[in-house]
């Protein structure tokens, strides 16, 4: 299912007894971890693998990891965490890493971070093989990643595919992973918006803002859904209440800006984007002045029970969505 | 001169605690003092001087002559920084269990000054329930010396099992002419603005205080009033509201910030800071964030009690205006308003007006309750102008 493991470590001459992963995003690193062990394995397969995680790494316990096993066989040491390694152990551990003993591999892992800098600068400079492995936050990051996965594992994806996976799986990149691998071994290698719509319906992530923009388009039932699948997926309700009210206060301010402006000299005047602007225009659609105030009201009634006046949240914001329908038809 | 002076329109309370302090010294010479006991209780609505009531009681306890107010004894009380007398007046947004349990240590010592070991909580509505059942124990039966001295708005504020335990004082509003007086007496302000801000501050000595001695009072107390006016439409009640939260941020921002840079640098001189910021030792940032967190839940707080305060000036208006729809010739709080008063009155029902305090009042439980504050009050100013 997976393509050749070790397949970035192959083919160059280099030594990999020493090997630096850099970086937080787990994933990432369990991989590169786990390749560097498995380069080791290849060599030896009867290999010893320690792992310790820095924080307890005690003085001389490196030196007992290290030390040569009566049969002789080799050994790989994987520290964890090794922003966390006590000053009184830095010397040891920079000791080994400049002289590594032979039939030993060193495998640390560092956050990266200010923590434990000088630990990361003396590997470095000791010739160790660094690998980074940054955060993946941005949404193209993650489509970026998605692609990868899929030809990873022999299978090709478009970006429209990938996207509409990202929006079904949310964000969680072992998940992503997983669904990679699951789809290119159902599909037979081709990857498409319509084998994506047939295995992930509906949206992981809903965030307080489309409820919101459903909210106020008079949508209750869409609303609904959407604040459902928010509550589920673990959305704040404060963070849903104040989506509610971000969205009726756009709609009081577009709605009563000065009839003359249109186009970016409105959406100057209103501190908003061009396409606010024209969203909230066309959500504007049978609300009046006073419609807004009661539905304002209602979801200030929701803000209070969400932060404990009342027993449920998730009761207090339908109610607030069904009463925002109420206010839009009201003449 | 009396440590009661200040306690201004309070003749019943102080009547009570006169006499009190009497048998206070009449146990310390051994006799049987019925009319003394260990824990009190002092309510009273905001501004009647529920604290000063407190102090002057804690000093008429340690004054050998029951509160002169001009031996070493008062002015220490009443400065606080009388040994005898721990003030505790919570500026975070509650006051937990952890600072409960000190305060008991604190008040089953011996008084040094072999009088009272008297221990005056301000505020203690504040305490959470958890401390308040932490502190019962310590109220019920203190030390022999020690005497218990809470402050709250109102007896229902604390727990009843606190409440059944204490001896209430309850303060009353003062008369404005009486707190004018005080503050031309006391704080030497002119007649006239003494009697205007007696009368805005409806009976809340510190308010009115303020009111008499800070023009930027003057000015934001001028926009708040100005707000009833200008509701025409759902974007002036969300602008109105805007500036009511902004304002209350504005006012709370520039003090808080002053309040914790002190604070902060004076913890980090006291863990050992040298120029440049070195110097301080392991463990130190721990120390610098619970700080921060206490700065962070004083600010907040600090920004509810002055979104609350132009709150209650927003109602005295809508008092006013019922008072003038009812006809009733009490004096109006609002005087200098008296055209916008009547003119409001006159465009609605008095059941409006009643609606429209409601709302005031409404969003400022919510407050209380932790609302969001934007959203609270764009929620009343909008229910001030729809109904």
């Amino acid at each position: 299912m997976r393509g050749p493991r070790h397949g970035m470590l192959h083919g160059v001459e280099r030594d990999y007894s020493l090997v630096l992963v850099v970086g937080e995003e787990d994933l990432l690193v369990d991989r590169a971890v786990a390749d560097a062990v498995g380069t080791a394995r290849e060599a030896d397969p009867e290999a010893d693998v320690h792992e310790v995680f820095g924080g307890s790494l005690a003085p001389g316990e490196l030196a007992e990891l290290a030390a040569p096993s009566l049969f002789g066989g080799r050994r790989v040491i994987v520290i964890r965490s090794a922003q966390d390694v006590a000053k009184g152990v830095l010397g040891e551990v920079t000791g080994y890493a400049k002289g590594l003993p032979p039939d030993v591999a060193l495998v640390l892992v560092h956050a990266g971070g200010a923590k434990g800098k000088s630990l990361l600068d003396a590997v470095t400079q000791a010739g160790a093989h660094v690998i980074t492995c940054p955060k993946v936050s941005k949404p193209s990051e993650r489509v970026n990643f998605i692609r990868a996965e899929v030809r990873r594992a022999g299978g090709t994806i478009t970006e429209d595919a990938a996207r509409t996976l990202l929006d079904a799986v949310g964000n969680d990149l072992r998940e992503l992973a997983g669904a990679c691998g699951q789809l290119v071994s159902d599909t037979a290698g081709v990857v498409d918006g319509a084998a994506v719509a047939r295995y992930h319906r509906g949206r992981a992530e809903v965030s307080g803002f489309t409820v919101a923009d459903r909210a106020v388009e008079g949508r209750s039932a869409d609303a609904l859904e959407q604040l459902r699948w928010a509550l589920t997926t673990g959305v704040s309700p404060v963070l849903i209440t104040s989506a509610l009210a971000q969205g009726l206060r756009s709609l009081s301010k577009v709605g009563s800006a000065p009839r003359n402006l249109r186009g970016p000299a409105l959406a100057r005047e209103l501190g908003m984007p061009a396409w606010k602007v024209d969203r909230v225009r066309q959500q504007l659609r049978g609300w009046t002045g006073e419609g807004v105030a009661r539905a304002l009201k209602a979801v200030a009634e929701a803000d209070a029970q969400v932060k404990g006046g009342g027993a449920d949240p998730a009761y207090a914001l339908e109610r607030a969505i069904m009463e925002i329908a109420e206010a839009r038809a009201f003449r | 001169m009396s440590v009661f002076d200040d306690l201004v329109g309070q003749e019943p309370a102080v009547r009570e605690l006169r006499s009190a302090a009497a048998s206070a010294a009449e146990v310390l010479r051994g006799g049987s003092g019925a009319g003394m006991t260990h824990a009190w209780l002092f309510t009273g609505p905001p501004g009647s001087g529920r604290s000063v009531a407190a102090r002057a009681f804690a000093a008429a306890l340690q004054c050998p002559d029951l509160g002169c107010g001009e031996c070493d004894a008062c002015r220490h009380v009443l400065a606080g920084t009388h040994a005898d007398v721990e003030v505790v007046r919570p500026s975070g947004l509650s006051y937990g269990v952890k600072d409960s349990r000190d305060l008991v240590l604190r008040a089953g010592s011996r008084p040094s000054g072999g009088r009272w070991q008297v221990v005056c909580f301000e505020d203690a509505d504040r305490a959470t329930e958890q401390a308040a059942n932490v502190l019962l124990k310590a109220i019920e039966e203190p030390a022999p010396r020690t005497v218990w001295l809470l402050c709250a708005p109102s007896p229902e504020d604390l727990v009843l099992t606190i409440r059944s335990r204490c001896r209430l004082v309850t303060l009353r509003t003062p008369p404005s002419a009486a707190v004018a007086e005080v503050l031309v007496r006391r704080d030497g302000i002119d007649t006239d603005m003494a009697a205007f801000a007696a009368r805005a501050a409806q009976g809340h000595i510190g308010r009115a205080r303020r009111l008499a001695t800070d023009a930027e009072a003057r000015r934001r107390r001028e926009e708040v009033l100005r707000i009833p006016l200008s509701l025409d439409g759902i974007g002036a009640c969300l602008s109105a509201a805007a500036q009511l939260v902004e304002a209350a941020e504005g006012e709370t921002n520039a003090a808080a910030g002053e309040l914790d840079a002190a604070e902060t640098a004076e913890l980090r001189r006291a863990l050992g800071e040298r120029e440049g910021g070195k110097g301080l030792p392991r463990g130190s940032a721990a120390v610098l964030r619970d700080l921060e967190e206490r700065q962070k839940s004083r600010t907040t707080r600090m920004r509810r009690d002055a979104l609350d305060r132009a709150l209650l000036d927003l109602a005295s208006f809508y008092r006013d205006v019922l008072i003038v729809q009812a006809g009733s010739g009490i004096d109006l709080a609002n005087a200098d308003k008296e055209e916008e008063i009547r003119g409001v009155a006159s465009g609605a029902a008095p059941e409006t007006t009643l609606r429209r305090l409601e709302a005031i009042m409404e969003c400022r439980e919510r407050l209380e309750a932790n609302a969001n504050p934007l959203l609270a009050v764009e929620a009343m100013t909008v229910s001030l102008q729809f109904h």
